[in-house]
């Protein structure tokens, strides 16, 4: 048993320095070196300022910026230290009462949408940190940033378009758009006047 | 359900068919100790580790020698890890100043029992993590401790299935190979090239790779956005290629980091299963006879299906007490429809479901959605393919060697209805095989059923040390019958060394990470243990030629066979518990009933 325990150690030592740190550091160089802005975390920077990350949802509240959708990380939504889901059963009172109020406040903020709500605009997402909302989500609030951006809801629509990503080869992924990417374009496209810009 | 939905599943299925045959052939080559394309490069490697541990290829170990080995090995992993966390606060690379006892404000501390639980749980295969990463782990502690886990706790487990094939494929002798140099192979020739490729792959398509501290972003509204980042594009890899499943955060590969793109996600699900169903054939190839390789890999395909066709419909439909508040629950062009409760845009409900059940069907473990979330159905399917011992695939090596085992368990009771002794692959299947095989399953079984018991009812003082909320119960996330779903499914994940959970339970107690800490243990040696001992009795066996008598394992009939002595040996066992769990839930939500109450027996009055 002593040579096994020996053995073991020596193995077990030699495989920390072979995966533990010569792996992961030969992946870090590699990747620094071929793919420097993914590695790094896909940041977006405007103006030389970091304002998010690609891959990242982020919270917006104000009328004229699209809406993600609720989160469970963190203590207020979209806490990228602190990634998760609400965990809350189909069944669960907390999950009904929260949905209830999360329709009626998508109601009372859109209400020239008058369909049926989307399934991810009044559900949290996994990793609660989802960039994404879905195009139906994204139309429906078309109006409301259309009129806080003194502009038409057919133009809003077109660059929900411009923006949305489809299904690779017809059937990785859903049809989506990117939350802080939509919301980047529509300052470009639509800005605003310049006191809500900090 | 989606078209789309059903053409992912498909083509899903067959590039993993695609895939088995020739990285069949490649760990047969390599654990057959034959030149591979991969040996002008590696050979040095392998080598090295030889001389550096004083291994000599060239011998060979009985099967207790082997347990030996293994169970050495596994003791000093422990050690390394529970080590390298408790002194994580002292250690380089550790730029969020993550500590043991006095964490940052937003920080959960390491604790002895903490620690504890995540060393076993690594060591084990299991990557149960009752932490959550970013809020509690140092770069080192990920990738010197966690990352070499995935490694080599996968690397042992090939070894061991590899070690059970030789049981079949040599006859009379008493040696079933070297423990050490399978785990060196397994590492250095199967899971190191393929995790430096897919780490490349992953960061190409969003996984950030870097030993920097955590970003600030200032974002469009003038809010701060604290963003976490790190080393994770080698320890996604690697977590998805040994059926680890412990992710770098909280949310695991639900989290954009982890899984960026709808692509990273088909690639991630094909990593779980590939290895284990390229054993299938490998298996095939050592006993020289693939299509023994080929009849489990259908039994495989029928379960893999059956559960991804109960799942996949149950989250696409939806639940009803959203849908009577409006919310649309069909699937449209423009919306995804069904469950989105815990479920990334991006993935939807197909490849969220068909995740769910093949990471269940490995001892993976990893998440893209979040199984608490699932409608009571949705959920029983990754519940139940854990309890029956997770043979679909399964976790790298042991997948396939929990098929052997039922394989053998099967062609008892076959041999039972016509009266012979029972016979696979030319050994006889005698009383020690049998027993051995029964060990096992009821190991792990017990672990989960009592376990799960003894928290069900076990009182604690609030604040006390134990388990600071009150009763094991006080845990839970959920109220009522979804509450003992998720302290079920806790006790079949750990047992199972699987890793994933029903999440709302709150598991970083001291009570907890003892207790699933121990059914990990009871779990990874009751299987593996049986399972060598089966292996050095059959390899001193003769083979007994074919006769008109013998059950052929080759057709659809042993198929069928295999099949139902792992569903009805699940069913039997677990169907009391489950009907205390998911089953009642399903009910409860057709009619519209919501729980509220926390604690279960307040359901029933």
């Amino acid at each position: 048993m002593r040579k096994q325990l020996s053995q073991a150690f020596r193995f077990t030592l030699l495989m920390t320095v072979l995966t533990g740190l010569i792996y992961p550091g030969l992946v870090t160089g590699l990747c620094q070196l071929l793919f420097p802005r993914t590695a790094n975390g896909s940041l977006l920077k405007i103006n030389g300022q970091v304002v998010g990350s690609t891959l990242l949802g982020q919270n917006f509240s104000s009328p004229e910026y699209f809406h993600p959708r609720p989160s469970a990380a963190g203590n207020d939504g979209y806490d990228a230290t602190a990634s998760g889901g609400s965990n809350f059963g189909p069944t669960n009172q907390k999950l009904i009462d929260r949905v209830k109020a999360d329709v009626a406040k998508f109601r009372m903020e859109n209400p020239d949408y008058q369909g049926p709500i989307p399934a991810d605009m009044v559900t949290t997402s996994a990793s609660g940190l989802d960039p994404d909302i879905s195009l139906a989500s994204a139309f429906a609030q078309a109006p409301r940033v259309a009129q806080a951006r003194r502009t038409t809801v057919d133009r809003v629509n077109q660059l929900i378009q411009a923006q949305a990503r489809g299904r690779r080869w017809g059937f990785l992924g859903e049809p989506r758009v990117n939350v802080l990417q939509l919301n980047v374009a529509l300052n470009q496209s639509f800005p605003m006047a310049p006191k809500k810009q900090s | 359900m989606t078209m789309q939905g059903f053409v992912y599943i498909a083509v899903f299925f067959l590039v993993l068919l695609a895939l088995t045959k020739p990285l069949g052939i490649f760990m047969a080559q390599v654990f057959e100790g034959r030149r591979t394309f991969l040996h002008p490069i590696l050979r040095p490697l392998e080598t090295l580790v030889y001389k550096f541990c004083g291994i000599r290829e060239t011998s060979e170990q009985r099967w207790t020698q082997y347990s030996g080995s293994m169970i050495a090995f596994s003791l000093v992993s422990f050690l390394f890890v529970y080590a390298i966390q408790r002194l994580q606060g002292l250690l380089p690379l550790n730029p969020m100043h993550f500590s043991t006892s006095q964490a940052p404000g937003y920080a959960t501390p390491l604790t002895p029992d903490l620690a504890f639980n995540t060393a076993v749980s690594f060591m084990t295969n299991t990557n149960w993590q009752a932490y959550g990463g970013e809020q509690t782990l140092s770069y080192l502690v990920q990738m010197a401790a966690l990352t070499v886990q995935n490694f080599v706790s996968a690397a042992a487990g090939i070894a061991v299935v590899i070690a059970l094939i030789r049981g079949f494929a040599r006859k009379e002798t008493n040696t079933i190979g070297n423990f050490w140099v399978d785990t060196t192979r397994a590492t250095v020739y199967v899971l190191l090239p393929l995790s430096l490729l897919l780490a490349l792959f992953l960061c190409f398509r969003g996984v950030p790779q870097t030993f920097k501290s955590y970003r600030t972003a200032t974002t469009l509204e003038g809010a701060t956005q604290n963003i976490a980042v790190g080393p994770v594009a080698g320890q996604e890899a690697i977590k998805m290629l040994g059926t680890n499943g412990g992710g770098f955060f909280n949310a695991n590969s639900a989290h954009p980091y982890e899984n960026p793109t709808p692509l990273t996600n088909f690639v991630e699900i094909l990593t779980i299963l590939a290895i284990s169903s390229a054993l299938t054939y490998t298996f095939g190839r050592m006993v020289e006879d693939t299509r023994q390789g080929w009849a489990l890999f259908a039994a495989m395909a029928v379960l893999f299906f059956a559960g991804v066709f109960i799942c996949y419909p149950s989250e696409g439909g939806g639940n009803p007490n959203l849908a009577r508040l409006g919310v649309e629950t069909k699937a449209t062009d423009t919306q995804p429809g069904g469950n989105m409760e815990g479920k990334e845009v991006r993935f939807g409900i197909a490849s969220s479901t068909l995740w769910a059940t093949a990471t269940t069907d490995a001892s993976n473990g990893s998440v893209n959605s979040m199984h608490d979330s699932y409608t009571p159905l949705g959920g029983f399917i990754p519940l139940f393919n854990l309890q029956t011992d997770e043979v679909i695939f399964g976790g790298v090596g042991a997948g396939l060697y929990g098929m052997l085992l039922y394989a053998i368990v099967g062609v008892f009771i076959a041999g039972l209805m016509v009266g012979r002794t029972p016979e696979y692959l030319g050994k006889k299947i005698e009383q020690k095989e049998v027993k051995m095989a029964m060990v096992a399953i009821i190991a792990t079984a017990f672990s989960i059923l009592v376990f799960a018991a003894i928290s069900a009812v076990i009182p604690f003082a609030k604040n006390g040390y134990w388990n600071p909320p009150g009763p094991a119960i006080a845990n839970f996330g959920n109220p009522g019958a979804h509450g003992f779903s998720e302290l079920l499914y806790t006790f079949s994940s750990a047992s199972e060394n699987n890793g994933s959970a029903f999440n709302g339970i709150n598991v970083n107690t001291p009570w907890y990470n003892l207790m699933t800490g121990l059914a990990m243990l009871i779990g990874r040696f009751g299987f593996i243990l049986p399972t060598l001992a089966i292996a050095g009795s059959l390899v001193a066996k003769k083979k007994v030629p074919t006769t008109s008598g013998t059950l052929p394992t080759h057709g659809a009939l042993f198929v069928g066979l295999l099949v139902g002595v792992v569903v009805v040996i699940g069913a039997l066992t677990f169907f009391p518990a489950l009907s205390l769990g998911p089953l009642v839930e399903h009910f409860f939500m057709r009619e519209g009933k919501l729980l509220s109450s926390l604690i279960i027996h307040a359901v029933w009055s």
